[in-house]
């Protein structure tokens, strides 16, 4: 078995998978942004009732910093999660947004599963995996793109569909894609389909993952042609939603519960919370009245 | 035609600032939760109850069951979860819905949480949709500051804190014990149940897990009565959904209608097949886990009951159709290749038995293998389905079982012409636009 050796450039793993990073990846972080990380982790691990629920999100942010799993954000989040570092690196490797391997600034993602596979996805992969000499996770060598075949992305309506860090790009061609990792490249005006004015960097987006929102949300459409399809063929034959129930006081407010109408509900139910039960327990007397 | 289209969820999808709390406000928005937190609880447990509102991230639980099954409160937490990882091959409906409408989820999740006795909500979204992730970031953001969520909620003593956290990329956490690890910071794999998530969830705590679709229903039923939402679709399978359409068809979109549509309704309203001289080959109803379909079956009624009578599953709605240019041996490699990538590896059946399908699959699809691949295939099969402690293995032999069935005909093809006999260009999009050039 051929196994690659760490160079300390893009796409190093052993052919059994295993970790290889370059050195400088146990490097300790400067102190500045030690400082940053620790700040940040604060208010990642203050979300949650059990401070492991962060580790996530935490994997995220090192990746916003180094721009992959890096041995140091791995002993970084082992220390702050009062974890060990085999724990922490399970985690990593399990999930396939964690690169183990220096990512380039944009992750192209071509979808190849069934749906997008045959209305073209295959040839768009084909075409962008020659036009930029690499293969499956791997980076060109200006760092500048890593090449991905990913699974369903919930945009089949929009098939073929390619991810450009986790930003949809709908109904692609070869030809576009082509061109949208041209204009990666070289740093021209990139615009979603469906999403913010811009593609952010890997690192950026990353961040966001962790749970820091980048004002960018209000920006780009709320839906995109197809998913309107249902709703214009609606309104085209002025079709609507029923009125609402003519049978109100079943469940009005202030009724007691239960309210079961005679004779209409045949299902057994299991069981129930108390009728007197208040969300909350004891914290919530308010919600009596 | 005899049914019609119900836009519902998706009726201000079009407004240009969709997402906000403004045009949520405007159609009606958080009337449903002030509603709620002058009601009883327990009446709202049984109000979605009696809507017979069944879970719509694909197994169709009894939605308000879920909700009662968690035992009397003893103090401590109470967690609702929800489950935003949609990636089930072919589902594309909670995705859209959160991007252009967050706050249905987000007023569905703060009613839900006052029925269930919850001061700390989860929507774990899948980490691959960036966007999706700032719109309910930015949706709960905004609900926070208009004292919708946090202390107090609109002077009713309620309180409730909402997490958004994304996840990293892992099918096998659309399973809802898979979520809970991964939710707590594991690798995502299933739990053996029971106990099941309303006894032992999230932390071990009580634990309700709903799909987005489910909980952004609730504000709709509650604000229109449980009979409003009954007296849509049929009998066993009440209410509206979403129904997600792509692949060779001439509009492929999200059409949200009662259950019970049919999907020579659904085709019909969606101008047909993309080329009306190329027949309806197969499809899924429900996603890839779901058995295929062929094209005598666009008289089901697309309801649990019907669609599970006719061999197959209503799954997620995903209707993801092919027509007669598609090579069904290629798409259900594809599919196989699909679930050996994403199996967790905690089942050995799965874990080994996807692993082995992949090998088949792919030389058949190549035209090596023999005939008796067919049999050894089944015979995996039967191996792996229902042997695991979720359904990922069992999803797995889905596309394969019944693609054996219906187009056994085709895999012999393949070894008789020595690969694939079909020109995938033609099924292609391009194709489409040369068809119409």
């Amino acid at each position: 078995m051929a196994t690659n050796s760490a160079d300390g450039h893009f796409g190093h793993q052993t052919a059994s998978g295993h970790l290889t990073v370059p050195a400088e990846s146990k490097e300790p972080y400067d102190a500045d942004v030690l400082a940053q990380l620790h700040a940040d982790a604060e208010q990642v691990v203050a979300r949650y009732p059990q401070k492991r629920s962060a580790l996530l999100p935490l994997l995220h942010l090192v990746q916003s910093v180094d721009g992959y799993i890096t041995g140091r954000g791995i002993d970084f989040c082992a220390e702050v999660l009062d974890l060990s570092r085999a724990e922490v690196s399970g985690v990593a490797t399990f999930y396939t947004q964690y690169k183990r391997h220096p990512n380039g600034e944009y992750t192209v993602g071509v979808c190849t599963n069934t749906l997008c596979a045959v209305m073209g996805g295959d040839q768009i992969w084909e075409a962008v995996s020659e036009h930029l000499g690499i293969g499956h996770d791997e980076t060109t060598a200006d760092g500048k793109i890593t090449l991905e075949r990913v699974e369903c992305n919930a945009a089949c309506d929009y098939a073929p569909v390619v991810m450009a860090n986790w930003e949809f790009f709908d109904n692609q061609t070869p030809e576009s894609t082509k061109q949208l990792v041209d204009d990666l490249r070289s740093g021209a005006e990139v615009r979603p389909t469906r999403g913010p004015s811009r593609v952010c960097t890997f690192k950026q987006v990353s961040r966001v993952l962790a749970g820091f929102p980048d004002g960018l949300a209000d920006e780009g459409v709320g839906a995109g042609p197809a998913s309107l399809e249902g709703l214009r063929v609606a309104r085209e034959h002025h079709w609507t939603a029923p009125a609402s129930d003519q049978h109100h006081g079943r469940h009005e407010a202030g009724a007691t519960s239960g309210g079961m109408t005679p004779g209409r509900h045949t299902s057994v139910n299991a069981p129930t919370n108390e009728p007197d039960e208040l969300p909350g327990g004891k914290d919530a007397k308010g919600a009596e009245k | 035609m005899t049914t019609t289209l119900t836009p519902i969820l998706t009726k201000f999808w079009d407004d240009p600032q969709s997402w906000t709390l403004a045009t949520y406000r405007a159609n009606d928005g958080y009337k449903a939760l002030e509603k709620a937190l002058k009601m009883e609880p327990a009446t709202l447990v049984q109000m979605t109850k009696d809507s017979g509102l069944r879970g719509r991230g694909g197994a169709g639980f009894p939605t308000g069951m879920k909700w009662g099954f968690l035992p009397p409160p003893d103090g401590g937490p109470r967690y609702l979860v929800v489950n935003a990882d949609e990636s089930e091959p072919g589902t594309c409906k909670d995705i859209p819905l959160m991007m252009a409408a967050p706050q249905f989820l987000i007023e569905g999740v703060a009613i839900t949480s006052y029925a269930i006795g919850c001061n700390h909500a989860f929507i774990y979204l899948r980490g691959e949709v960036v966007h999706v992730y700032r719109r309910l970031l930015r949706a709960v953001e905004e609900a926070y500051a208009a004292g919708l969520l946090g202390k107090n909620i609109l002077g009713s003593g309620f309180d409730l804190d909402v997490t958004v956290h994304a996840g990293a990329g892992a099918y096998i956490c659309g399973e809802e014990t898979a979520l809970l690890d991964s939710l707590e910071g594991r690798r995502g794999q299933p739990r053996l149940k029971p106990p099941f998530p309303a006894v032992a969830g999230l932390y071990a705590r009580p634990t309700v897990v709903n799909n987005v679709e489910s909980i952004a229903s609730v504000p709709p039923i509650l604000l229109h009565g449980d009979r409003w939402f009954a007296d849509m679709g049929t009998e066993k399978s009440q209410g509206f959904g979403i129904f997600s359409l792509s692949g060779h068809v001439k509009r492929p979109g999200q059409y949200e209608a009662p259950l019970g549509i049919t999907l020579r309704e659904l085709l019909d309203m969606a101008g047909g097949m993309r080329d009306p001289r190329k027949k309806l080959k197969f499809w899924t109803p429900g996603g890839s886990s779901t058995p295929l379909f062929t094209d005598a079956h666009l008289d089901v009624p697309l309801d649990f009951e019907s669609v599970g009578a006719a061999g197959s599953m209503l799954g997620t709605r995903a209707l993801q159709i092919f027509d007669d240019t598609t090579c069904v041996v290629r798409a259900v490699d594809r599919w196989t290749d699909f679930y050996q990538h994403e199996s967790c590896g905690k089942c050995t059946p799965c874990r080994e038995g996807t692993w082995w399908l992949k090998q088949i699959t792919g030389r058949l699809e190549n035209g090596q293998g023999s005939e008796e691949d067919l049999e050894k295939l089944l015979d995996i099969c039967d191996n792996i389905l229902g042997r695991s402690f979720c359904a990922l293995g069992d999803g797995a032999t889905s596309p394969i079982t019944s693609s054996i069935q219906y187009f056994r005909d085709e895999y012999i093809a393949h070894l008789t012409h020595g690969g694939c006999p079909f020109d995938r260009d033609a099924s292609s999009l391009f194709a489409r636009e040369n068809v119409s050039a």
